[in-house]
């Protein structure tokens, strides 16, 4: 397996063991944003995820495939700590944002989720109007101002490339609005709080290709401004739309890596096996 | 016979059997509001709206005081059972593993089989007896009572099929759990939380026993809480055990006005449902 | 609906040109270094080819890694696969005019052989056909292309000629025969040049018309 490494001058590691949780070439320029070190978590007695150790980096999408029930989903949603709402659910290890364990005792975990937005794989639009949906965040957050409301709201419908379609009935109910749409109006709410980063639970996994394209094209604009992890079971989107790609399998990370590359050439058979579809 | 065609057979008389069914469930129904509609419909004119009753055997009057009474009383007890009724649903929904939540449903069940008579007699205990007097308070307490199971069952229910995705959703935004639960997971079940009130409304809206200790009767306009006050219930049974025929008549009126409203209520929480439900699912 | 990889189309597009107007100024050199006899040009030529290898390579790499990422169909799959079977044809081109050079290195060694032989001609013709190859690439002009291709049976008949004359100088006298020899290449390496050029056209077809038109008949390249 080779590559033609004219752009690039980097080397490609020696093949670690499999299930070893390893980054296989030094990161590209950017900052670190979330460092995950040997992260475990159990649901009860049974073990979701083994020992989790990643960086992603800032301003870039993360992708994170794999087979159903690998683990990716639970580990993002370790991110933002929603998987504390689930009984009898444990975590070990770290996840660090900016240097600040999200797992410490002390930490405010309102303070984290306004920091760490979420768009969900079915999209959840309260039974509330399209201006109040996107307001919420903002309102439970303290903000009353309406002059501060209203342009948060605009500017982050425009961010969302939702404006032009829903500007003239921003006080009908957002149920009304088509599923691509909807899923939009989700993303919108989670950028209204100014999050830093936005994770994504394969958010266009319940839409058209019509729709999903206008996601992908979204996603790809909003990492200039945010730290973007997606977890998708649709490797070409993955492809697609991300700069970075990690492989889960089982709960442990297989390889992680530039997305041209584990796409292109990866290091683990196991990764490619998944990749070329010669097992689901 | 073949067997397909043996088939067909039996499913027409099973079919046949069904619409029988359905027609002799359906005659008692026929039968009482047939009979109360002609009994009372007649009766019921502006006078009985408005006007007081006449003093004992005097042909005339009204149940104005009684039909005010009846409103009060279910003011009272919405206004007691309704927000214990829904935080306790709230509980209920939020905890719903808790050895504490199983406890309380199951006390609310048992509350619901309570005969009403039996909850007068408590309300009349607790409300009647330290002060040695009847009052409208008294009354709505013990309606209240009647319809506190019936909000808390409903109001769980409905805050159970909200989705847990608008739970989700907003714990992902930054809201407490308490937050959520006001600013979206109530909201959200609004509409049918508001239909099982009109239900529960609709229960004890025909209740007679627990007020017969409680609001009493008061054949006198009263606005007062703490006074005895008329009810639409007893009123009915005052004038039906009375050896009086317009009394009797007047009696029908009010069974004909109960039953109506009682109708009413119903088909306005049905159409209610559907219009809310298009609202939260267009 | 705006695409972020039709900036990948467009790079890669740029990429391509720019490799042809490197084939194109190193065929032009060549010739030159032919018709002027002039052995230091022709060995600038020879010491350049680098660049254009190592264009092929970063194309080849940035056409591997639009597939992997962009899945692209139709009318982008067509354009990918074009380029891929372009790209090789054209550093084959520069690799003929390479040869060109060496060979004319070795001809300045000895007095010029008679003036009127077809061969400059012959070069020409190939240079233009390479020019316009490119140039119907461009415009997605796929009738261009088909022009282009009619041309390579002119290219055929002068190099047959050429052949020919350099024969009758061969028979002539023995003292012209490695000189008439070495032309003989020459002519050759452009005939190549031309093939490439008709090579390229058939893909530009395909990518415009979705029609494969290679292997067909020669002097019937018609619509099939």
């Amino acid at each position: 397996m080779t590559t033609f490494e004219i752009s690039t001058g980097r080397s490609v590691a020696t093949t670690p063991a499999i299930g070893a949780a390893r980054e296989g070439e030094p990161l590209p320029q950017a900052a670190s944003k979330i460092s995950v070190r040997d992260f475990s978590f159990f649901y009860g007695s049974a073990q979701a995820l083994h020992a989790i150790s990643l960086e992603i980096p800032d301003r870039q999408v993360t992708a994170l495939i794999g087979p159903s029930g690998c683990g990716k989903s639970t580990f993002l949603r370790s991110i933002n700590r929603m998987n504390d709402i689930i009984p009898e659910a444990r975590a070990e290890g770290s996840i660090t944002i900016d240097g600040t364990d999200v797992y410490d005792r002390g930490t405010d975990v309102v303070g984290l989720r306004r920091r760490v937005g979420m768009v969900f794989q079915k999209s959840n639009p309260f039974p509330k109007s399209i201006f109040e949906n996107v307001a919420y965040g903002l309102k439970i957050g303290g903000i009353r101002n309406k002059r501060q409301l209203s342009e948060t709201v605009e500017k982050s419908l425009r961010r969302a490339a939702l404006w032009d379609e829903v500007q003239d009935r921003l006080h009908d109910s957002a149920l009304a609005l088509s599923g691509g749409q909807q899923q939009r109006l989700c993303i919108a709410r989670a950028l209204a709080v100014d999050p830093e980063i936005v994770l994504m639970d394969e958010p266009a996994s319940a839409l058209d290709p019509i729709a999903t394209a206008k996601i992908e094209e979204l996603i790809y604009e909003l990492k200039d401004n945010y730290t973007i992890v997606i977890v998708t079971h649709n490797m070409q989107q993955a492809a697609r739309v991300s700069d970075r790609t990690a492989f889960f399998m089982l709960g442990k990370l297989v390889e992680v890596g530039e997305t041209k590359t584990i796409f292109m050439n990866p290091r683990e058979k196991m990764t490619e096996d998944y990749v070329t579809g010669r097992f689901g | 016979m073949s067997n397909s065609v043996r088939r067909r057979v039996v499913s027409r008389i099973a079919e046949a059997l069904c619409a029988l069914a359905v027609v002799i469930a359906l005659v008692p129904l026929v039968l009482i509001l047939g009979y109360v509609i002609k009994q009372g419909a007649g009766s019921l004119n502006w006078a009985f709206f408005t006007q007081m009753p006449k003093p004992v055997g005097e042909i005339g009057g009204g149940m104005a005081n009684a039909i005010f009474g009846t409103v009060v009383l279910i003011a009272i007890a919405s206004f007691l059972a309704v927000p214990i009724g829904c935080i306790c649903g709230i509980h209920l929904a939020e905890y719903p593993h808790t050895r504490f939540s199983s406890v309380v449903r199951f006390a609310a069940d048992v509350l619901n089989g309570v005969p009403s008579i039996v909850i007068g007699i408590v309300a009349y205990s607790l409300v009647v007896l330290p002060v040695k007097r009847f009052s409208a308070i008294a009354g709505g307490v013990a309606l209240g009572m009647l319809m506190i199971p019936i909000v808390v069952r409903t109001t769980e229910e409905l805050i159970r099929l909200v989705p847990s995705g608008l739970r989700e959703g907003a714990l992902a935004l930054g809201a407490t759990r308490t937050r959520s639960v006001i600013t979206v997971i109530l909201p959200a079940a609004l509409p049918g939380i508001l239909t099982g009130v009109l239900v529960a409304i609709a229960r004890v809206a025909g209740e007679t026993a627990p007020l017969l200790f409680t609001s009493f009767n008061n054949r006198f306009w009263s606005t007062s809480l703490v006074q005895p006050i008329g009810s639409l219930t007893v009123q009915i049974f005052t004038y039906a055990i009375s050896p009086y025929d317009d009394w009797h008549r007047q009696a029908w009126a009010g069974a004909f006005l109960l039953v109506m409203m009682i109708l009413t209520l119903s088909i306005v929480a049905r159409l209610a449902v559907r219009r809310l439900e298009r609202m939260n699912r267009p | 609906m705006h695409r972020h990889f039709d900036r990948d189309i467009d790079e890669l597009k740029d990429l391509l040109l720019r490799m042809g107007a490197m084939v194109e100024d190193t065929i032009a050199r060549s010739i030159r270094a032919m018709t002027e006899r002039d052995s230091e040009l022709a060995e600038s030529v020879i010491a350049n080819d680098d660049a254009v290898d190592r264009m092929e390579l970063l194309i080849d790499q940035k056409t591997i890694e639009l597939i992997a990422k962009m899945q692209p169909t139709a009318v982008d799959l067509r354009f990918v696969a074009s380029i891929m079977k372009i790209t090789p044809e054209l550093e084959r081109i520069a690799d003929l005019a390479q040869d060109v050079c060496e060979r004319v290195v070795e001809l300045n060694g000895e007095p010029a052989l008679k003036p009127a032989v077809e061969v400059p001609r012959l070069a020409v013709e190939a240079q233009g056909m390479v020019r316009r190859a490119l140039d119907a690439f461009v415009r997605g002009d796929a009738d261009l292309a088909r022009a282009v291709i009619a041309q390579d049976d002119v290219v055929d008949a002068l190099t047959e000629q050429s052949f020919r004359e350099l024969l009758t100088y061969m028979l002539e006298d023995p003292r012209n025969i490695s000189r008439a020899i070495r032309l003989t290449f020459v002519g050759k390496y452009f005939e190549r040049m031309a093939d490439g050029a008709t090579n390229i056209c058939e893909s530009v077809v395909y990518l415009v018309e979705g029609k494969t038109i290679k292997h067909a008949v020669p002097s019937v390249a018609k619509p099939a």
